[in-house]
């Protein structure tokens, strides 16, 4: 049996399990054969845990609680995130069969909630990458042409959603690893405030840029999914001790008065023409719902990706060195010493791409380097910052395009560094200013679906959703089902 | 070496003891089964978040407040980066760009007495790192129960001319860092250890010479020891016109020599940088006096109590503030009643010499201030004499109750007239030539008489008494 | 265009990383290097005087722990997963270094 994700957003299987039309084990099982079904296709997931999922399944039905919202829904997890027990690699050969022995903050209140966790989707490794091309196990497709890339670097969560595996999945965005799979797969991804959903369990990349955040099909799910997953955390001395709002209190399909800036820098260069049209038409169309839409400017947005690329590198460049072959993971064999066991284990154990980013990062602080590139670097965010505030000094929200192309090829662009890091030019300003920012689907170019880009004041997520919702509603655009939904 | 010049440099690092880790809730316990004491955050697990123990900075307060120093009011952790297995996170979490307190000094009492005041840059509260053994199978093996514990980092200026004054830098640093609570300073326990740097240079050279590095060091001979040999062979070289390397050594105690471990080519280059994982901390002065208060009288203000308020003698004062343990214990067994005078007295004397001549530690005798104080009391008021007062000083060592040691014991005077006076009036029938030698005034005869009481009573009678009894009885005869 | 980063520093840094290449990597990573150092370069053209430096944007400030001891006894878990275990204690190949502190 396999259930069908497309017809049924989170309000709607909620209601089936409270009304007992369907169990928290029917659920679990048909998402498991979900996966079975396609992952063939989509190679979304690096792990399932089927076991410990019926479970859990069980015991939730036993007990017949499905109060909560997310009681008894099946879900996928990107695999940089701590799951006790279950293989967590962050998609990384130097993590290979790594069991942490704890559990995300985040997917601890998922657990606390009754949604069911089904496995750990692929990514990038250490989230390092746009196309999930850089895992060490499987290069995941896009849910509307298995030929493209998912996006990423949470790739995998985001094609089990838009591919109909799962619900909903959790992802983590750096410098846009959940909006841009989210535009690349047509579905919602949001990227909360910093400091919103503890990191506790995040297996960092960039500690001061990392968030994670939800991916659904629907706007009101991912507002669901927020609700559950935010608030302080005593282990993480970074997030937020301000309350955490009802996300979906403003899903009213009104955008009336709504002030709406779109940063002329966002369609500069660089941005697929077809790919601009597509989100202007989206603009004009909430405009047309009773919102005001004036152009400005961000003029620091051309420095962010080399802002962004040094601080992201410098940070994981210190965060990475754990990965040492000597508490846990992958240690190199034959090693005569230990100054050859460090260098022969990461040097095996770590991927390319990591490799580039952990010399980046260990350049940019090193002597004689750091105040040229880390502490510039940082001075250049304070001014992309105060861009960001000026703007919100008289509008609610920022839109514009998600990613400058939609999908590309599989193979395409993955042996050019320079030219993916470029492509991040849209989405690394929010996390620079620790922002709310959310992909949702605007269009299709080719078959192939474009990302609308909203991004908020620090913790009014709210406004993001009420603005992506009406969009959402006036469009429709979430009916319309990728070829691989004919497979269940 | 007349021809040249030292400066020595110290840095300290003491383990302060705190209930928990500086960044993880782990119990700090020295002496447990390996890695007992060390969880997730300690092993620099994946995913896992430092979070800044409040006691551990405020332990940094106390001593930033002991040292004089300036307290910073903004701080931002930093990371400094270097590969160690006892250093799992592969950096250490400590504070290089804001110090908890900067612009310190310390007064150190030379040989000669006169008092030199040396600078303190700054102090930093950072994790220890783990501990690593070295074994004979080609392996090494990693504990991390120390990993995380807190340090507070004491950087000097370079004001140190010589191994004695380091010395005595080491030893009065020590004090002061007792007396605030942070730390017990065991050196045995490496609770204390010192880097040390120095350089000699031509005596008016305005420059320094190359400084030697040596790390680590727990014993405050081996540091003057290590600096003795170093200031010795670098003048040796340095005579010999060769040139100092900039290098770190070792101590090695059996030859009382310093060995070259390597050779430093161009700084360390452990790219620190801003931790971003922590909240920064914001120390107001509402927060300052809360800590001030909390902050234990020093070692010198007690001091100067003790001969101001309690007429103790300026030396032995000294003598009672060279520890922490032997001040709070001074302080108590007054707090119980013992006359300050020769509470002070037995501490300094007889203490001292059980404890020099058994090895130990006050704390790890059985003696408590109750007890000394109450011995002190049975003396005061004429329960026991001085003499009989040593039986029951052994006692108290052993933990003994004294008045019911000296009870049990018999150890108590005779002070009573009505069982004294007719003992006297015995002595004084049987010896009528003493009664004579008294009226023609030879006063030795008293001294007789008494040596005849106290014969007669083993000893017991109290001698006050029996004065007073005996010379009225004599000069009723 | 003269190279950004030569082949030297790349390898000193590559020390500093403990990762090692061999020779057509290095040549790979310095050309690589070379290139997205070469975006770098714009930041130099932003006038920065007086500007701080952002190092977090957390609003968090004294967020801090009591002082108060909890062993979560995880010391069976954490060895299982170390890659050589003996009586209690992680095992590396010997230590030629001295290490900090």
């Amino acid at each position: 049996m396999t259930m069908n994700y497309f017809d049924h957003d989170l309000t709607s299987l909620h209601q089936q399990l409270v009304n007992k039309e369907t169990t928290a084990t029917e659920l679990v099982q048909a998402t498991l054969d979900n996966i079975k079904a396609t992952d063939d296709q989509l190679n979304a997931f690096i792990t399932t845990n089927p076991e410990s999922a019926l479970e859990a399944a069980k015991a939730l039905d036993k007990a017949g609680q499905f109060d909560n919202a997310l009681a008894g829904i099946p879900l996928g997890l990107k695999d940089n995130m701590a799951t006790k027990g279950i293989q967590t690699s962050a998609a990384s050969r130097i993590l290979k069969d790594f069991k942490p022995v704890y559990t995300a903050t985040a997917v601890d209140k998922l657990n606390a909630a009754g949604a069911i966790s089904v496995g750990k989707a692929n990514m990038d490794e250490f989230a390092m990458g746009g196309s999930t091309e850089t895992s060490y196990y499987k290069t995941t497709t896009n849910a509307w042409d298995h030929t493209k890339v998912p996006g990423g670097s949470s790739g995998g969560s985001a094609a089990a959603v838009a591919g109909g595996q799962v619900p909903f999945a959790l992802g983590s965005d750096t410098g846009g690893s959940i909006r841009q799979p989210a535009a690349f797969n047509g579905i919602v991804g949001m990227k909360p405030t910093y400091g919103r959903v503890s990191r506790w369990g995040l297996f960092a990349m960039a500690s001061s840029l990392d968030q994670i955040g939800p991916f659904t099909r629907t706007v009101k799910d991912n507002a669901l999914v927020l609700n559950t997953i935010s608030g302080h955390d005593q282990r993480d001395s970074t997030s937020a001790t301000r309350e955490v709002p009802d996300f979906t209190s403003k899903l009213t399909g009104d955008v009336k008065g709504l002030r709406i800036a779109v940063p002329k820098e966002y369609f500069g260069e660089g941005i697929d023409e077809r790919v601009s049209v597509t989100v202007r038409a989206a603009i004009a169309q909430l405009e047309a719902l009773g919102a005001t839409v004036d152009e400005v400017s961000l003029p620091h947005t051309k420095y962010g990706v080399a802002a962004y690329y040094i601080i992201m590198s410098s940070e994981a460049s210190s965060n990475l060195q754990r990965y040492d072959g000597v508490k846990y993971g992958f240690r190199a064999d034959d090693v005569k010493n230990l100054e050859d066991l460090y260098v022969k284990t990461r040097s095996e154990g770590f991927g390319d791409e990591v490799k580039r980013r952990i010399m980046l990062g260990t350049f940019s602080l090193s002597a004689g380097a750091y105040d040229a590139f880390f502490k510039k670097a940082a001075k250049i965010r304070t001014l992309i910052i105060e861009d960001f505030n000026k703007v919100f000094e008289d509008y609610d929200v920022i839109v514009g395009p998600t990613a400058p192309t939609v999908a590309y090829g599989i193979g395409e662009e993955i042996d050019d560094p320079t030219a993916m890091y470029l492509a991040d030019v849209l989405t690394i300003p929010v996390n620079l200013a620790g922002l709310p920012g959310m992909s949702v689907n605007a269009g299709f170019v080719d078959n192939l679906p474009v990302g609308l880009q909203i991004i908020g004041k620090p913790f009014d997520e709210s406004t993001v959703y009420q603005t992506g919702y009406a969009f959402e509603q006036a469009s429709r655009l979430f009916e319309k089902k990728p070829d691989i939904a004919k497979e269940y | 070496m007349s021809n040249f010049e030292t400066t020595i440099g110290l840095e300290v690092h003491v383990e302060m003891k705190t209930n928990s880790k500086l960044l993880s809730p782990s119990p700090v316990h020295f002496g447990s089964e390996p890695n007992e004491n060390a969880n997730a955050i300690d092993f620099g697990y994946p995913g896992v978040l430092p979070v800044a123990n409040k006691g551990a900075i405020e332990f940094g307060m106390r001593v930033a407040m002991a040292l004089h120093a300036d307290i910073t009011p903004f701080i931002r952790w930093d990371r400094k980066n270097y590969f160690y297995p006892d250093n799992p996170k592969a950096y250490q979490t400590t504070q290089s760009q804001t110090p908890i307190g900067t612009n310190g000094y310390i007064d150190i009492t030379l040989d000669d007495g006169t008092v030199k005041r040396i600078g303190i840059t700054e102090m930093h509260v950072e994790e220890d790192a783990g501990k690593n053994t070295h074994g004979t199978d080609g392996y090494s093996y990693v504990d991390l129960n120390r990993q995380g514990t807190p340090l507070i980092e004491i950087v000097s200026e370079p004001d140190l001319s010589s191994p004695e004054e380091a010395k005595a830098y080491l030893e009065q640093l020590r004090k002061v860092v007792q007396f605030t609570g942070v730390s017990d300073v065991k050196m045995q326990e490496g609770q204390m250890r010192a880097d040390v740097n120095v350089s000699l240079r031509p005596y008016g050279s305005d420059t320094y010479g190359t400084k030697v590095e040596m790390k680590n060091i727990n014993s405050f001979n081996y540091v003057y020891n290590a600096l003795a040999f170093e200031e010795k062979r670098q003048a040796r070289v340095l005579m010999s016109g060769g040139t100092i390397r900039q290098e770190t050594r070792r101590y090695d105690e059996p030859t009382k020599s310093t060995i070259l471990m390597r050779v430093k080519e161009g700084a360390d280059d452990y790219r620190y940088f801003p931790e971003p994982d922590l909240a920064p901390i914001a120390i107001s002065q509402d927060w300052i006096a809360e800590v001030a208060q909390s902050l234990p009288e020093s070692a010198n203000d007690r001091r100067q109590r003790y001969v101001s308020e309690l007429g103790i003698e300026q030396y032995d004062a000294d003598v009672l503030t060279q520890t922490m343990e032997m001040a709070d214990f001074y302080d108590q067994a007054v707090t119980s009643g013992g006359e300050p005078k020769r509470v002070a007295n037995y501490l300094i004397g007889d203490v001292n010499a059980y404890l020099n001549k058994n090895q130990v530690e006050l704390p790890d005798t059985q003696l408590t201030p109750e007890h000394l104080a109450g011995m002190v009391k049975l003396i005061e008021d004429g329960t026991i004499s001085t003499k009989q007062a040593k039986k029951v000083f052994e006692a108290i060592m052993v933990g003994e109750d004294p008045a019911e040691y000296a009870h049990q014991h018999g150890l108590v005077q005779l002070s009573d007239p009505a069982q004294l006076t007719p003992i006297i009036n015995e002595i004084l029938d049987n010896n009528p030539q003493s009664i004579e030698d008294f009226k023609g005034g030879k006063d030795r005869a008293v001294g007789f008489l008494i040596g005849q009481i106290m014969k007669a009573t083993k000893g017991q009678a109290n001698p006050g008494v029996v004065n007073k009894i005996l010379m009225q009885a004599l000069n009723e005869r | 265009m003269k190279e950004k980063i030569t082949r030297e520093e790349v390898a000193h840094v590559a020390g500093l990383a403990k990762l090692s290449f061999n020779d057509e990597q290095l040549d790979h990573f310095t050309t690589q290097l070379s290139d997205i150092l070469n975006i770098f370069d714009t930041l130099a053209t932003v006038n920065t005087e007086n500007v701080e430096p952002t190092y977090s944007v957390t609003e968090n400030v004294n967020i801090l722990r009591e002082d108060v001891a909890d062993n979560w006894q995880q010391k069976q878990e954490l060895l299982k997963n170390a890659p050589l275990e003996a009586a209690g204690l992680i095992k590396v190949p010997a230590i030629l270094d001295e290490g900090e502190n």
